[in-house]
Order: structure tokens, then sequence, then C-alpha cells
């Protein structure tokens, strides 16, 4: 039998580790820093919307920030042009906040002494109808570690009661198998969220102590199990705050471009997480959270080097924040979000996985974006296309 | 100028218009009605097909416009031929526009799944007109298994850069016994003009239009653009002639024989 590995060059961890960026990425910082404005110039002249190493490196360098209003125009149009004047809204569905790992930037960590609250099935869809009467037809499913309650089992039971009120299902979950999301895809589920949170492993083993989730290298092979199972959606992040964020938009665009050529039919999209306050956690403990003014930059900048990508923005930004970033490359946005199990309901006082800032209800982020010149999207997928 | 024809059925105009992009309904049916457009084409996954009060839906006068439901999205003949029974099903509408794109960066159709797809949707007397790339080949053996069209794109969709398939479209013009509709990557009326004179029998357009600043003005604009192509086309092109006609005859001289 023929060998079929040789078209398939070097797995993600190969590729991150030659280019050192799973680490602290020291050998860019000098290489970044000598970055002039003749480069910047040089690589917007370029046409937008392809990826190459360089030029990413050189619209994430300090001399670039300069160029934001630059960025920020070519950004707008390529998003205009490929996305047309609309912005998909989705709203995320919190199942439990039993967790087996200890991520000491989350609330949820199992060492947070505090009363956990899982939704049986019919209080999930209970809330579900909430999120629904709101005009969600896009839903995503959000579990911490909690593998013995939210199961495969339950999330197929869940979807098989979802599917008529929502066009598009989703998850922010666990790591799986890929044997697992395969069940999922073939359920109803078509996209996978899943942040990586860091690419340097120091960092992520002193902020993933315990749990499954300790293990780097699992999460990193876990967007090739997502993909390999056929998942039409892939949301890859890191969370700003954890370690210098030019290094991680380094890696995470590597991480992309491999994806996206290995597993050419899964699209891939991005998410933008601050981290934020949370039950036990002050934001001011993250030494390097980045400003609004790099947050842009590096939105910008993976526009312009992947011009399909979903670019993904949560409530945890401020209001006003998001109603600028609805012009600059962003095309889908939650809306009246609630991070704890039973939050919409309003039953249960649960504790939430972090505080969100933007607590404008739904109708008032779609006048938002219509104010904006911009269509809100509720619809942009069919289950039919699964099932 | 003469009727376009697809399926037995006339149209005045020969402009096809898709509708995403817009940034609101409103302004998609301004640009609609300015376009003089007869069939407009909508992305399944985009509607509440079932749903009579869907925005998208309820702003598209369904007794001026014949509704092209659109499978965009599907990734194969399975997914599409569901799709398509699940709309004909809800709405009574037997067209389709067939797309299947696997490729979620580019939107290239698939050649083999889109053939396998038509080929049973066909069967399953639905009016089918497929979304392919500029193949020659491709299109010949849709129109053998009873396809209503073929829309061959000019370039990759919502790319704006006109007929970068030329070469390929002209001989699938040549060829063909079913209408040729050039779809995507029309940027310009001046694109459509272009397409136009060279002898397809329709275009379709929707990101150039939906995206622009006067999304109703860029309709007029692609209106009169296509009708001036037709119209040159329907007169004549001396100067596009593939024929030689030479000044100085090589063959004079049997003449003087």
């Amino acid at each position: 039998m023929l060998d079929l590995n040789f078209k398939f060059n070097a797995d993600i961890r190969t590729i991150l580790a030659e280019k050192g960026l799973d680490g602290d990425g020291r050998r860019w910082h000098q290489r970044l820093e000598n970055i002039h404005p003749g480069n910047v110039e040089m690589a917007l002249s370029e046409p937008a919307g392809s990826y190459n190493f360089e030029k990413l490196l050189t619209l994430i360098s300090p001399a670039a920030e300069n160029y934001l209003e630059e960025m920020a125009q070519l950004a707008h149009q390529l998003t205009v042009q490929r996305f047309g004047r609309t912005i998909r809204l989705y709203a995320p569905l919190y199942l439990s906040n039993y967790c087996t790992n200890s991520c000491r930037y989350c609330g949820f960590n199992k060492e947070n002494k505090f009363e956990r609250t899982r939704l049986t099935i019919d209080q999930a869809v209970e809330e579900a109808n909430i999120i629904a009467s709101e005009g969600f037809r896009d839903i995503l499913l959000v579990s911490s570690e909690d593998r013995q309650f939210v199961s495969v089992d339950y999330l197929i039971e869940l979807v098989g009661k979802l599917r008529d009120k929502f066009a598009s299902i989703s998850i922010e979950i666990y790591q799986m198998s890929s044997a697992e999301y395969a069940e999922l895809f073939e359920a109803g589920i078509e996209g996978v969220t899943l942040y990586q949170e860091t690419y340097d492993r120091e960092v992520y083993t002193y902020y993933h102590p315990s749990g499954p989730k300790s293990d780097f290298d699992n999460r990193l092979d876990t967007p090739d199990h997502i993909s390999a199972a056929g998942m039409r959606e892939v949301g890859l992040g890191v969370l700003l705050g954890l370690t210098d964020w030019r290094i991680e938009t380094l890696a995470l665009a590597e991480h992309a471009h491999y994806l996206i050529k290995r597993y050419w039919q899964s699209h891939v999209s991005f998410s933008f997480p601050r981290l934020r306050p949370a039950y036990e956690i002050e934001g001011s403990q993250f030494r390097h959270l980045l400003s609004d003014k790099n947050l842009v930059q590096m939105i910008t900048a993976l526009r312009l080097c992947f011009a399909d990508a979903g670019l993904v923005l949560s409530t945890r930004e401020r209001a006003e924040l998001r109603d600028h970033l609805v012009k600059l490359g962003i095309t889908k946005l939650s809306a009246g979000s609630k991070t704890n199990p039973g939050g919409y309901s309003g039953h249960s006082g649960a504790i939430e996985q972090f505080e969100i800032d933007d607590i404008r209800s739904p109708a008032h982020v779609a006048a938002m974006i219509k104010q904006q010149g911009f269509e809100p999207v509720w619809k942009d997928w069919d289950i039919a296309f699964i099932r | 100028m003469d009727n376009l024809i697809i399926a037995g059925r006339e149209f005045n105009s020969r402009l096809l218009i898709g509708t995403g992009k817009f940034a609101s309904c409103e302004l998609m049916a301004e640009a609609i009605e300015k376009s003089g457009t007869e069939i407009v084409t909508v992305a399944l996954r985009r509607v509440d097909i079932e749903n009579e009060d869907d925005d998208m839906l309820s702003a598209i006068d369904r007794t001026k416009y014949l509704l092209l439901p659109n499978t965009s999205g599907a990734r194969s003949a399975d997914e599409a031929i569901r799709l398509a029974k699940l709309a004909r099903a809800a709405t009574g509408i037997n067209w389709l526009k067939l797309e299947v794109t696997p490729d979620p960066y580019y939107l290239l159709p698939d050649p083999v799944e889109t053939l396998k797809a038509a080929e049973i949707l066909v069967k399953d007397d639905f009016v089918v007109l497929p979304y392919i790339n500029a193949d020659p080949i491709l299109a010949k053996k849709l129109e053998d298994v009873g396809t209503a069209t073929v829309m061959p794109l000019a370039s990759p969709i919502g790319s704006n850069q006109g007929l970068k398939t030329r070469a390929s479209l002209e001989i699938i013009i040549e060829q063909a016994n079913v209408p040729v509709v050039v779809d995507a990557g029309l940027g310009l009326p001046s694109h459509a003009a272009d397409a136009m004179e060279m002898g397809a029998d329709a275009v379709l357009v929707n990101t150039a239009i939906a995206t622009a600043t006067e999304p109703a003005e860029m309709a007029t604009a692609f209106k009169l653009a296509v009708e001036a192509g037709r119209m040159a086309y329907e007169t004549g092109l001396s100067a596009m002639s593939k024929r030689a006609s030479a000044s100085s005859p090589l063959t004079g001289f049997l003449r003087e024989q």
C-alpha cells in the first residue's frame, strides 16, 4: 500500500518548535524591534488577505502601531468584500461549572469553593428557549471539564432537542477524541472552539497545574482531531494576558495556516479573549494584558493575513469598543451573554466563568450593528446540511 | 433585445441578482428593483425558508421576481440534495441554483459532486442551474444530464476580478445548447458588459452591488451594462470577428487564371 503520509509536512508541534514559537519566542524579539516604517509600508502595499510569516511579523511589530488607521481601512475593505456588510450573532449556553481542572485564570477552577451547578437536559432546553426567543439561531454550548455529566451522550440528546430551534449549534468544551467529535458532528454539531490558551509551554504549565487540560501537547493536537472529524468550523484563540501577545499571535497564525493547509474543508476562525476578572481572580494580576490599541493591531493584522477567517468577539469587551470593532474585521459577535449555567432563566445564582462587560440586550446590539450600516445576521447556516 | 429563456420560461432581463452581503433588507430590495432583474437567488442557509415572515424573504416580492433558492454552503451532493428537497417541500419552488463548495475559503465549486447532485435532482423534477468552474467538458456533461443552464464562474466568488476564465468561457459559450449564465467574480459593470459581448446569455452579480456604497446606483449601472453588452452582441461585433479578412487576399491570383 502506498504511504500517503508523504503529502504532509511537519505536524504543528514540530512547526512551532522549529520556529521557536512554543516558548517565549525570544528569537523574534529583536526582529520585531528592528522592523522599521519602510517594512510596514511595504507589507501594506502587498495585496491584502494572504498569509506569510514575515508579513504578519511586520504588521504586529511596534513600528506598525503607527499604521493602525491604514491597517484598519484595509481590514474593513477586505472584510466587506469577503463577508459583505453583515455581522453574525450568537449566544453561549453554559451547561456546567463542575470542573476537574485548576486553571489559574478561570472562575470554575476546581480549587475554588462554591456551590457548583449542572443543567439537566430539561433545564438546558429551558435556557435555550430563552436564547431562541431573543432571536438567536446560532448557539454555542459551553461547559467546563465535566466529562461525567456533560458527556457525549448528554450532548447528543441535547442537540436532538435543540435542532428545531437552532440552525447552527457548536461547542466550546473540554478536549475530545476524533471519534467523539465525529459522533457529535453526526448529531448536528458543526463547529468546535478550543483555545490553546497559550502557545508558551512554560506559561501553559504554570497556568494549568493539574487536571486533564494540563497536557500541553494534547491540547495542541486537538484542533487536528476536530478537523479530522469533519467539523465545519474550528475556532482558535489565545487568552490575551498570559504572555506576550506578539509571540502568541505568530504561533496562532502558524497554527491556523497549518490547519488550513492540512484540512482544506474546515473553516478556521479566531477569537480574541482578553482575560477578565472572575471569581477570586482580579484582572490586575495579569501582567501581559494588551491595550485596546494592540488588540486592534492584532485583529487587523490577522485579517490582512487571513481574508476569509471568521473573527469572533465576545461580551468580555466593553460596549463602546465592540461598537468600533464591528468595522475592523470582526464577523461574529455574541450578545446578551450569561457565563453561568442557568443564567438566562435566572433560577440559579451560579458562579460565572468570568465577568462580562457589554451587558446590552441582543436587540440593543442588533440595533447598534444596523446603525453602523451592517445587517445583523441571526441565521447563516442550516442544520439540514448535516442531517 | 431577445428575451432570455430558461427551461421554457421567458425573462426580459439578463441580469440575475444575489442577495448576500447587503447592509440591510431595505437596501437589497431597492437594488433588486433598480437592477431590473427578474431572478433573485437566496441562500437557503441564510433564510428561514418555512417562515413567510423571514426578513429577507419578505423583502422579495414573489409576484415580480422568480425566487431562486441556492445551496450555498453545501459541501457534498448529499447535503445539497437534502437542502433542495426541504426547500421545495416548504415553498413549492422547484428551481434551484446548485452550489457545492467544499472549500470554505475560495468557495470553488466541486465538479464531481455537482454533476452527481445535478443528475439526481433533474430526475427528481428540479430545474437545476449549476454553479461550476469554467470547465467546458463539465458544462457539456451537465447539459447531458438535463440542467437548465450552466453557470460558470468568471473568477473566484467575491473577488471582483472579472473574466479571468475568458478562454474557457468562450468555449463553453460556443458549445452550449443551454443558456450560459456567467456567475461570480464580476466586480465592475464593464466586466458584466464584457461577458455579455462575449455571448453569455446572462450574468449573475452579488458582491459588487451589495458592497457598493450605493447599492441601488450600482444595480442600475449593472443593468445598463448588461443591456449594452447584449445589444452589442446581438448587433454583431465586427471588430471581434475571429475570421481573417485580409486587405490583400492571398488567393486573388486564382481569379486571374
